[in-house]
């Protein structure tokens, strides 16, 4: 069906409108922001800024941002086409960001929570030391606070202009999850559109949790890679949210919609282990106390991990693991 | 405005592309020692195992105890064949999922025994295939960071060749990091980089020499310890020799972090990964909000008046743009 515009092409700017790419409806644009900006006739999730994902996930006004002034140096001297200062500064300038990834606390129906979140809007949401370091932080904050961590990510993977520094923010991302192992604390990992290469090879595939958005284009590698070096093009459908769940290596693929309800559903089943119980206790018998990893990492870390991460080890008696919302609230 | 690690901010040379362009040939040479011609001249003995005891063995990922100086200790190497047959049958060093996780099962066993790792890296990258994805080759490197994190023996890394991007860093977490003078290491490979930033696969060269990828740079942007160098031409005209430094390299790497205990072994290998990168803390809170307040609406906001807008929302600090990102920007 032909649109028509109800007013001359000058009174209606063609960025009013935006046309769904997967059924190619015309989706008035502030209908589509009303809507989680998910196309109203099929479903399609378009892709959000951080703050679109902050208001969607968080209360309302409980966020807050932290290290905001973290930013990229130019380690590589890196010039492709353009240097990579004046690609920095273009995304800095499109996105009002200072990098593709913002990190802070936050409450989900009041429940406290460390999140971080990618803008892939900003050079591909692709990680370099700023973005590691935010995420990182995020979970060493999720540690010594003992809150929930959640990372909502939307990455094309490593940032090639910062070479293997980039490739090594796999590892200085997925350190802190031992130990988050190893003290109790969850990770809930959000998949959106689209999550692949470095970051999905590190901390976003090692959510306790992960959920995906519909259709989701969540791989290993981006299809101009596996054709660049396998020579052999990827069949239809698979790097979607819904292979993966079908693979196994997804717990739920989540419609936007219902995102926030499910995060804080899956924040009161999987709380933070309790101190009290937890794996300071050592040797002793406990009965709901954390096993496996825990118990086993823990117990070699020893009081070392609390003397170097600062968990607070003197068990407050009586104390309950939602304490800390109490204290936020 | 950004400071450099590495000496030189302008493009690289011709000079300082070809110069690259030939250390990434030499990485690849096929005559080049890979883990299996080295571990016998390096080790007394060596026990490969196979297997990662839920799909299948994957020849592109060997592995096992070995005697060291009569010291058990546990090897993992990428492994490349040096013909085509051996090629084929080695996925030519790429792994699967399946590889990794044999690596993970050894790793915990060396964890178990208390025994040391030593991996070798040679790889292009992990195989990107559609079978890997649907094995889930992401979680498979992912989970074997993660483990090699947390291992409580000394581990030492030597890049032999080629460390490609996160299939070279799934064994690649290291107490220790060498690498061999004319091995490489980058986040991506040069062709990779060269399809996605340049648009062309004959930029390769430009894209090697722009990554600072080779042994030397490594060194100087902090991610390797130490080159170990090679003899003659280069590793592939003398196996023997080059067994003989890896060899020296690694007893020395090894007699450094066995000194420390098992505790300072893990805070000092996270303090490593923690470090690494170029973060610049600014005083900025944040990044000028596209509309700040008026002084009517903040005193209006303060005093609760009628008529004034609420605060803005994160979405209106940072909106969507028109358009959905740039993939040509984005990783690898």
């Amino acid at each position: 069906m032909p649109i028509k515009f109800p007013f001359s092409r000058r009174a209606a700017p063609t960025d009013a409108w935006t046309m769904c790419p997967d059924c190619e409806s015309q989706i008035f644009n502030r209908q589509l922001e009303r809507n989680l900006r998910v196309c109203p006739t099929c479903g399609h999730h378009f892709r959000m800024s951080v703050g679109e994902r902050i208001d969607l996930l968080l209360d309302e006004g409980s966020f807050v941002e932290r290290d905001a002034g973290l930013e990229s140096g130019d380690p590589l001297g890196f010039h492709d086409q353009k240097p990579y200062p004046d690609r920095l500064e273009a995304s800095r300038i499109k996105t009002g960001l200072r990098d593709a990834a913002v990190w802070g606390t936050g409450r989900i129906d009041g429940q406290v929570v460390a999140i971080g979140l990618f803008d892939f809007r900003f050079m591909g949401g692709s990680m370099g030391s700023v973005v590691g370091e935010k995420i990182a932080r995020c979970f060493e904050a999720a540690l010594t606070e003992r809150i929930p961590a959640i990372v909502v990510s939307a990455s094309g993977g490593a940032r090639m202009q910062e070479g293997t520094l980039s490739l090594l923010q796999l590892a200085k991302t997925t350190a802190p999850l031992t130990r988050l192992d190893a003290a109790g604390v969850p990770f809930i990992s959000v998949l959106t559109d689209p999550t692949t290469g470095g970051v999905l090879a590190s901390f976003a595939s090692l959510g306790d949790l992960i959920v995906a958005e519909p259709k989701a284009l969540i791989g290993f590698a981006g299809a101009r890679v596996a054709s660049g070096t396998v020579g052999e093009e990827l069949p239809e459908g698979f790097q979607t949210a819904e292979f993966l769940l079908e693979h196994g290596f997804v717990d739920q693929v989540v419609p936007r919609a219902e995102l926030r309800t499910v995060l804080s559903r899956a924040l009161r089943l999987l709380p933070v282990a309790p101190v009290e119980d937890g794996w300071q206790a050592g040797g002793e018998a406990r009965g709901w106390g954390p096993i496996g990893v825990l118990s086993g990492i823990a117990e070699r870390f020893g009081d070392a991990v609390s003397e170097r991460i600062g968990i607070d080890v003197e068990p407050a008696p009586g104390r309950a693991p939602e304490a800390p919302d109490e204290e936020h609230r | 405005m950004s400071e450099s690690i590495v000496q030189g901010m302008a493009p690289p040379s011709p000079e300082a592309v070809e110069a690259a362009w030939r250390r990434v040939q030499l990485a690849r040479h096929p005559q080049r020692p890979r883990t299996l011609d080295l571990i016998p001249r390096i080790f007394d003995d060596f026990l490969e195992m196979h297997g990662d005891r839920s799909f299948r063995d994957d020849a592109a990922i060997v592995g096992g105890p070995a005697l060291l100086e009569g010291r058990a200790v546990m090897v993992i190497g990428h492994q490349k064949g040096n013909d085509t047959e051996s090629n084929i049958f080695r996925n030519f060093g790429s792994p699967h999922p399946e590889g990794f996780r044999k690596a993970q099962r050894l790793m915990r066993l060396a964890d178990k025994l208390g025994m040391p790792l030593i991996t070798f890296l040679d790889t292009a990258g992990a195989f990107p295939g559609p079978a890997a994805e649907e094995r889930g080759q992401a979680e498979a490197i992912a989970s074997s960071i993660k483990l090699m994190t947390g291992l409580q023996v000394p581990i030492v890394v030597v890049i032999l060749g080629e460390g490609g991007s996160g299939g070279a860093l799934a064994i690649g977490v290291g107490d220790a990091v060498l690498a061999l003078e004319n091995a490489v290491y980058s986040v991506i490979s040069p062709e990779g980089c060269a399809a996605i930033l340049w648009r062309s696969p004959e930029a390769a060269p430009a894209a090697a020499a722009a990554m600072r990828m080779t042994a030397a740079e490594q060194l100087e942007l902090g991610v390797i310890d130490t080159v170990i160098d090679e003899p003659g031409e280069g590793a592939h005209a003398d196996h023997a020799a080059t067994a003989k430094a890896v060899k020296r390299a690694v007893l020395a790497a090894l007699g450094r972090v066995s000194q420390l205990d098992t505790e300072a072994l893990l805070t000092t290998r996270y303090a490593r990964l923690r470090g690494i990168g170029l973060v610049r803390e600014t005083e900025a809170a944040r990044w000028a909000r596209p509309e700040a307040p008026s002084l009517r609406r903040r005193i209006g906001r303060l005093l609760g008046l009628p008529g004034i807008p609420r605060r803005p929302r994160w979405s209106e600090i940072w909106p969507s743009g028109e358009d959905g990102g740039d993939r040509d920007e984005g990783g690898a």
